[in-house]
């Protein structure tokens, strides 16, 4: 589903490398931890795979795709292919929950009878259910993280990319939102998410990638957050 | 469906964005009604042009104490010239009698001339107004002749003036559009700026290039449509206020032909498109370096 093949990227502005001759592959359905200390590349990744940069050699493939190569008219088609949610939310705070997730799906030209069904159906499976009319402001960090997912999660993409998504949230919290990606991961999607969650992490035992100043220093079948010496 | 929601979004947008839109609207149509008013008076002279240049003569004017003898020579010289069509002689009488009916709206005046102040002449109509040359070459040194005086001259001068005016209006009308663009421009761009949450969310999800920027173009073709309106109108309002006023203070009968209403119909198919490309393309070209895709 996802393959990195000797891939480097550097910023215009930058003195060492993002990334550096990074190789992996994550296979259809995986649920992955990207873990690493600030600075190490793990934004840098899930930018390049949503096509938000290019990579500055080597290539990535999503899908069998590479993604560097698409035109750039067919790269909305692979965005909505990939769900994304972020540590900030990045909700709409003029629209309310119903209007936020449904924003997502006006804007890729969904006719609102299939907006209407869909909407209560994805916020159901988040837990929100009865919360359509409530503004963004009146929710907690949770809940506001849940309507994220649900937008993400609505057009039922193929990867779901998390990129700290319990940075902003307590640990009691944190741990129901993990809950709702497992959900997620086992309808079949493949899920990467880059976290700093160590207690996350260690509680799920999944596949970890292990980032350091730009390269894979530990990719682990069932790993735990702890420090590679 | 998807069009209800790009009208939304527009409609959205420029309800953020009132006091920038109306200052878009005012400059594009001060600057189209500019180019209007020049393109009119373009038509002007070229109607006048039209219906003039047919009927101008050179006028061979007589000496006051002009020989029967001399008369003949100057009428048959005329009527031997081969570029000449007709030639057709007014006495003093005639020119006093078509004085008076000129200015019969001016009483004083007629008053004050009486028949033997204006000269008889010989009206030459050509077949090419411009051989003039070849009626001045024929009556030089002749005795009688007072003054060759070609009309189309005079009418140039007058033209000329009208043209200068066109050509300020037009000069005017593209500074305008040059600040019309710049507002355009920076209006966007702002709009840009103030709508970036909501287009960075358009962009991660997957909505297409086009859905993210046709409620920008929109707004910007919407202020321009709107300004070109305004700007028919103007012209529109110019030609009432100018013309019809001149012809109803005449009567209706004027020596001046003026231009109809077809004339402002045919500025407004250049006015108002004008107005929505312009508003577009400056649009289109600002959204591409201020909108990240």
């Amino acid at each position: 589903m996802i393959r990195l093949d000797a891939v480097s990227k550097v910023y215009p502005a930058g003195t060492r490398p993002a990334l550096s001759d990074v190789s992996l592959e994550i296979d259809k359905g995986e649920f992955v931890f990207l873990v690493g200390s600030s600075g190490s590349g793990k934004s840098t990744f899930l930018r390049l795979l949503l096509r938000e940069e290019t990579p500055t050699s080597g290539t990535v493939e999503v899908d069998g795709k590479d993604v560097a190569r698409l035109s750039s008219w067919k790269v909305p088609a692979l965005r909505r292919s990939i769900g994304c949610v972020f540590q900030d939310f990045r909700l709409l705070p003029s629209k309310n929950v119903h209007q936020n997730i449904a924003f997502a799906l006006e804007v890729i030209g969904k006719p609102r009878v299939t907006i209407n069904k869909v909407v209560p159906e994805v916020l159901r499976l988040v837990g929100l259910d009865g919360k359509e009319h409530r503004m963004p402001d009146e929710l907690s960090g949770g809940e506001q993280q849940r309507v994220a997912i649900a937008r993400a999660f609505v057009n039922r993409p193929l990867i779901f990319l998390a990129d700290e998504p319990t940075g902003n949230l307590d640990p009691g919290t944190s741990v129901g939102i993990m809950k709702l990606l497992d959900r997620i991961n086992r309808t079949g999607t493949t899920v990467v998410m880059a976290t700093h969650d160590s207690a996350i992490v260690d509680s799920m035992r999944r596949r970890v990638i292990e980032l350091d100043a730009g390269t894979v220093i530990r990719d682990q079948a069932r790993g735990i957050y702890g420090y590679a010496r | 469906m998807r069009a209800q929601f790009v009208v939304a979004e527009t409609a959205n947008g420029l309800r953020r964005n009132v006091t920038m839109t109306i200052a878009v609207i005012v400059t594009v149509a001060i600057s189209l009604s500019l180019a209007g008013a020049g393109l009119l008076i373009g038509r002007q002279v070229a109607t006048m042009k039209g219906y003039w240049y047919d009927k101008v003569e050179v006028s061979v004017f007589l000496t006051n104490d002009i020989a029967q003898p001399d008369r003949d020579v100057i009428n048959t010289k005329l009527h031997d010239l081969p570029q000449v069509q007709t030639v057709y002689y007014e006495s003093k009488a005639d020119a006093f009698n078509r004085f008076k009916d000129q200015f019969k709206d001016s009483p004083d005046l007629v008053r004050n001339v009486t028949p033997d102040a204006l000269p008889e002449s010989f009206r030459v109509k050509l077949k090419d107004p411009t051989k003039f040359d070849v009626v001045a070459t024929a009556m030089a040194g002749q005795p009688g002749v007072e003054e060759v005086q070609d009309q189309r001259k005079l009418l140039d001068k007058f033209f000329r003036v009208l043209n200068g005016f066109q050509t300020a209006a037009l000069i005017v009308a593209l500074v305008q559009v040059v600040a019309a663009a710049l507002l355009i421009s920076n209006t966007i761009r702002v709009a840009a700026f103030s709508r970036r949450r909501e287009t960075g969310i358009m962009r991660l999800v997957g909505a297409s290039n086009l859905y993210i920027q046709l409620p920008f173009l929109l707004e910007g073709a919407l202020a321009g449509l709107v300004g070109g309106v305004l700007a028919a109108g103007s012209v529109a309002a110019l030609k009432a206020f100018f013309v019809d006023r001149q012809l109803k203070a005449r009567g209706g009968i004027t020596a001046i032909p003026f231009i109809g209403w077809d004339a402002v119909f045919q500025t407004w198919l250049y006015v108002v498109p004008l107005g929505v490309l312009l508003s577009a393309l400056v649009s289109f070209v600002t959204l591409r370096r201020y909108l990240r895709v």
